[in-house]
């Protein structure tokens, strides 16, 4: 339990999360916001005095008014004294090098009256430009302790504990604007209702009431209407406030800020910005980064993946070889640790994808591609900065989807979420891989490009086409909830912070591992019970016509064959194999048989789970040389002839329709679960998993009908 | 006339806002009436612009500078 509440609060761009991530090392936690759908990021850290503190890092805003609904977090945790976040005193994280927009929102959260103190952080960044900030009449001024550090390189931590723990109980902050002057009788008749003596608070719920979930419904309409008779313009007095905190501000910073050469810190980012976002070079520089990404992305994780797909397989083979056979143990290690090791083995993915974006987004040069791509992007519904999570979906949808949280405007923000999955993804490739090498020949077009790699290529771009045209017809569907800003800082470019990527990741991956773990290990467990187990009539049936056969022979060959056989009838008896039969009416017209529709539901939890299924149905043995393995699996499949017609089941139609089905389907566990997560309601999840299976069953079917003969 | 209309190289004075909404987001960044504004680069496909004020930079889409009035 701590001792102190400390909310960290501060602009974008300031280095709060940098200060955060020092203040509190790994020893940090991502929660939830009581009754509000943002993450809470909280800490701890040792005080000089032995108490601890509890860190919260509140959402970077450039005021206390709200643009996004991340912003509209900070007031509501300042405002509302019972909310468990809310803190004992803040800290302010202003920017040197722009002290006087970073103070706005200081005079704003010092009105409130919560005891605080100011950091100017890049302090030394602020010296090199040539501005010098007198702190000590700065403090003067403002009434509140102010400390320099430099949180990139760690300075002036031991100084910020320190002031942390001297901050009074009692708010010391001089008075700033007469904030009763803006509408004196409906402040009155506010602070007579909701029992407070502070002004600007009363002035702060007169404009953001609708926000603050703790006033009941009738609280709620008595403040309306204090608002409506007092024809309080909200728009208009924010206005004016603004302007009035400007002018305090100018007075409060004359003999404070001297600046010799503010011009001096731009001329490094022009001559890069010339370079990075010219016409021609902008983009082939981006294109180059973002092959770098793709190619990263598979070659850097194909070691460890392999590493940790070893590990589990041989895991589980110990476990069968040591464990007491039986049910228990099966079900642990076919359902337990399978599920877990279709979940591990995306964390290296995962964690490179973040590594690679944490550096392009410190560095600054993401904000130039959100420049850079915006009005391309505007056309389809979907915002500048829907680039990076589209392009981080070629490796996997989930973490893209995270990452799509730094789009402020909503709408922008759930159609780049809806569409993302469809862009296809690294699981889907060993379902692209397989079906291609059976029905395209592997012959040279022009003599030089590879058959069966451009019609991998033409699956990719089909996917972007498609992610790209679903956000055009979101886009006329879902309504604006907000207005859809698009002003934003373009940052100096700078070295990115090591110390933040190697968090990012490490937080990243863990969020995942357990947000998505949690529904995969459940899915995979259902899975197994329901392959494994069917009816015991006819299980039964089966056990009894294979001992007999097994009884009479004595061939060590036939007898793993014959075992082979009595699991491939089994599965097709078991209730996964009835329910492939059931739904088998529903996939004929786009060319499956029952067999495949088992491949399509185990698939639901995660579509690189059909070539293992398509291997236990068509009873191949597992064996040690991977390609001798897929031979024998592909002529398997390639031999595989509808018993009633005797034709085979994989013609090329069927095999289009089945890549295109797996193209644009919603069989990831994982996805869905993120989704969830990330907009916090099973609506989109839903939404999204409906849209795309209907599209993929009609693509499917279009596809095969065309195509069969 | 607006920033909007303003050309890579150019400078003015931000004198008022036409959109009120618009006004205080751009104030909160930065955009002060008095402040003065330089249109840095427009992005490659003409839309949105970067501009230079108060000390840094920011960008923001065509429509977004056709509310600031400038001199």
């Amino acid at each position: 339990m701590a001792d102190l509440k400390v909310a960290l609060v501060g602009n974008p761009n300031t280095g709060k999360s940098t200060l955060f991530n020092l203040l509190t090392g790994l020893n940090q936690k991502i929660g939830n916001f009581p009754g509000i759908t943002v993450d809470k990021k909280t800490g701890y850290s040792k005080l000089p005095s032995g108490k601890t503190a509890e860190i919260i890092d509140l959402p970077g805003t450039y005021s206390l008014y709200p643009k996004s609904k991340d912003e509209s977090i900070v007031f509501q945790v300042l405002a509302d004294k019972n909310n468990a976040s809310h803190p004992d005193m803040i800290v302010l994280v202003a920017d040197s090098t722009n002290l006087r927009r970073n103070l706005l929102l200081f005079s704003q959260v010092a009105d409130l009256g919560i005891p605080m103190l100011l950091v100017l952080n890049m302090a030394d960044m602020a010296k090199k430009e040539g501005i010098d900030i007198d702190t000590d009449k700065l403090a003067e001024r403002l009434g509140v302790q102010v400390v320099n550090i430099s949180a990139r390189k760690g300075e002036g931590l031991t100084e910020l504990k320190q002031a942390i723990a001297q901050t009074t109980a009692i708010a010391t902050q001089n008075n700033s604007i007469s904030a009763k002057d803006f509408a004196p009788i409906a402040i009155d008749a506010i602070k007579q209702k909701i029992g407070t003596d502070n002004d600007y608070y009363a002035l702060q719920v007169l404009h953001q009431h609708e926000h603050l979930a703790f006033f009941t419904e009738k609280e709620q309409e008595e403040i309306e209407a204090i608002e409506i008779g007092n024809g309080f313009d909200t728009v208009k007095l924010q206005g004016e406030e603004t302007v009035a905190r400007y002018k305090h501000l100018s007075k409060v910073l004359t003999d404070v800020v001297t600046d010799t050469g503010a011009e001096k810190k731009f001329t490094f980012t022009d001559k890069l910005d010339s370079i990075l976002t010219h016409k021609v070079w902008g983009f082939l520089i981006f294109i180059f980064i973002l092959f770098f990404i793709f190619n990263a992305i598979f070659s850097w994780s194909s070691m460890p993946m392999d590493m940790i797909e070893g590990s589990f397989a041989a895991l589980t083979e110990w476990g069968h070889e040591y464990l007491p056979a039986g049910v228990l143990t099966d079900l642990l290690l076919d359902g337990v640790v399978a599920g877990l090791g279709g979940i591990v083995i995306f964390i290296p993915q995962i964690a490179i994808l973040f590594a690679l974006i944490s550096i392009l987004e410190d560095t600054g040069y993401m904000a130039r591609v959100t420049f850079m791509m915006d009005k391309i992007m505007r056309k389809f519904g979907l915002s500048g900065k829907s680039v990076v999570p589209m392009i981080g979906g070629i490796a996997c949808a989930v973490p893209s989807i995270m990452s799509a949280r730094n789009i402020e405007s909503w709408k922008d923000r759930i159609i780049t979420i809806m569409v993302t999955p469809l862009v296809s993804c690294s699981a889907r490739l060993p379902v692209y891989t397989l079906l291609i090498s059976l029905v395209v020949p592997d012959e040279k077009v022009l003599g030089f490009f590879s058959l069966q790699g451009l019609t991998l290529m033409a699956m990719y771009l089909i996917s972007i086409i498609a992610a790209v045209l679903v956000a055009l017809v979101f886009k006329f569907i879902i309504k604006a909830k907000e207005r859809s800003y698009f002003i934003m800082e373009l940052p100096v470019y700078r070295m990115p912070r090591w110390k933040n990527v190697l968090y990012t990741m490490y937080e990243k991956s863990k969020t995942f591992v357990i947000e998505a773990g949690k529904v995969i290990i459940a899915i995979s467990i259902i899975l197994w019970v329901m392959s494994t187990y069917g009816p015991s009539s006819r299980f039964e049936a089966i056990d009894k016509k294979y001992n007999t056969i097994e009884a009479t022979s004595t061939d060590t060959v036939q007898l793993a064959s014959l075992e082979r056989d009595r699991s491939a009838e089994k599965l097709e008896n078991s209730y996964a194999g009835i329910i492939g039969k059931t739904i088998e009416p529903v996939i004929k017209p786009l060319g499956y048989d029952w067999k495949i529709g088992i491949a399509l539901i185990t698939s639901f939890a995660a579509r690189e789970a059909f070539v293992g299924t398509m291997a236990t149905i068509y009873s191949v043995e597992g064996s040690d040389d991977e390609a001798v393995g897929e031979m024998r699996l592909r002529d398997k499949i390639a031999a595989a002839k509808d018993p009633e017609t005797g034709l085979p089941i994989f013609t090329f139609a069927a095999a289009f329709s089945l890549m295109l089905f797996y193209a644009f389907a919603m069989q990831c566990m994982s996805t869905v679960a993120i989704v969830y997560r990330e907009t916090k309601s099973w609506k989109w999840p839903i939404i999204q998993l409906v849209y795309m299976t209907v599209m993929a069953y009609v693509a499917a079917l279009i596809a095969y009908q065309f195509l069969s003969p | 006339m607006t920033l909007s209309e303003l050309n890579p190289g150019q400078k003015g004075t931000i004198v008022s806002f036409t959109d009120p909404e618009m006004a205080v987001k751009l104030m909160e960044m930065g955009c002060l009436p008095g402040e003065e504004v330089e249109v840095e680069r427009c992005a490659p496909l003409g839309d949105p612009i970067a501009i230079r004020v108060a000390g840094y930079q920011l960008c923001l889409r065509k429509t977004e500078a056709a509310v600031i009035i400038i001199q």
